[in-house]
């Protein structure tokens, strides 16, 4: 079921970067990407339940437009303190601790990823499910985590414990 | 030019826009991981937004399947970049907060537990 999965992920991939479609390309393709899915099919996935997959993947890809307007708004962000004058008075940096309820390694990168990204912080270290996020003002060091660590967690199916 | 031609070009002189700002944060925001805030996000942005107008100024030419393919393969590239750009600003603060690099701040409090911080004040 792995095998499968990781090899039709990477027969897409196949078909789209090499742009032909005649029996020898093809047929190169299945052989290849049949290789590499049997050598290193288990590199790529971890579990070996499937049914979920589809659903996670639509919410990943739903998320990352959500994700794409809050880098819109966290350039806008960026710009003011970049071009202003008076740019030492509007920084305050400091590093912020948190727990977090996540466990699953691809919520974790998701919800680490989405921080870097979101207005005025970069995570710089996770150790032992705290994160350590480098915020550039005390305004957004106050609003961590936000609810992008709910969302997170809804994407691959975590639920946040106490509600 | 047609509208293709214009909406493309605004496209990709945003995106340069962007990346400049990007390089005039890491001249002028004090510490590592300050300027790790304005490559990390203004470069995804800057590199996302100028890829979409090249994919759209592919298409200029006429749609056929090459050029929808090429198209196609120039937004896998922006969705990889959207991906991976955080994760490399990720790598890189950290390398540099395990080798021990203090962040600049205005006054002497560099780490704040939040966690701490909201159970004394529900007390």
């Amino acid at each position: 079921m792995r095998f499968l999965v990781v090899f039709i992920i990477l027969f897409i991939h196949w078909i789209i970067w090499s742009g032909q479609f005649d029996a020898f390309h093809l047929s190169l393709g299945v052989i290849s990407c049949g290789l590499v899915a049997f050598i290193s099919s288990n590199i790529m996935f971890q579990r070996s339940d499937f049914k979920e997959l589809p659903k996670e993947a639509l919410r990943f890809f739903t998320y990352l437009f959500w994700l794409y307007w809050q880098t819109i708004l966290s350039n806008i962000h960026i710009l003011k303190i970049v071009f202003s004058h008076d740019m030492y008075d509007r920084i305050n940096p400091k590093v912020v601790k948190f727990k977090t309820f996540l466990q699953k390694d691809s919520s974790l990168v998701t919800f680490a990823n989405s921080i870097t990204l979101t207005p005025g912080t970069v995570t710089i270290y996770i150790k032992d499910g705290r994160y350590y996020v480098h915020a550039i003002d005390e305004s957004v060091a106050q609003g961590l985590p936000g609810d992008m660590e709910k969302k997170s967690g809804f994407i691959f199916g975590e639920e946040h414990k106490n509600g | 030019m047609n509208p293709i031609e214009i909406i493309s070009a605004i496209l990709i002189s945003v995106g340069i826009f962007f990346l400049f700002a990007g390089t005039v944060g890491l001249i002028r925001l004090p510490d590592l991981y300050c300027r790790m805030h304005s490559t990390g996000k203004a470069d995804t942005l800057g590199i996302t937004i100028s890829l979409t107008g090249i994919a759209l100024y592919n298409l200029n030419d006429g749609v056929t399947l090459v050029s929808v393919l090429v198209s196609l393969k120039i937004m896998t590239i922006a969705v990889f970049w959207f991906i991976a750009n955080p994760t490399a600003t990720h790598a890189i603060a950290r390398s540099a907060y395990e080798s021990g690099i203090k962040p600049w701040t205005k006054e002497g409090t560099v780490e704040v537990d939040l966690d701490e911080q909201r159970a004394k004040e529900q007390k």
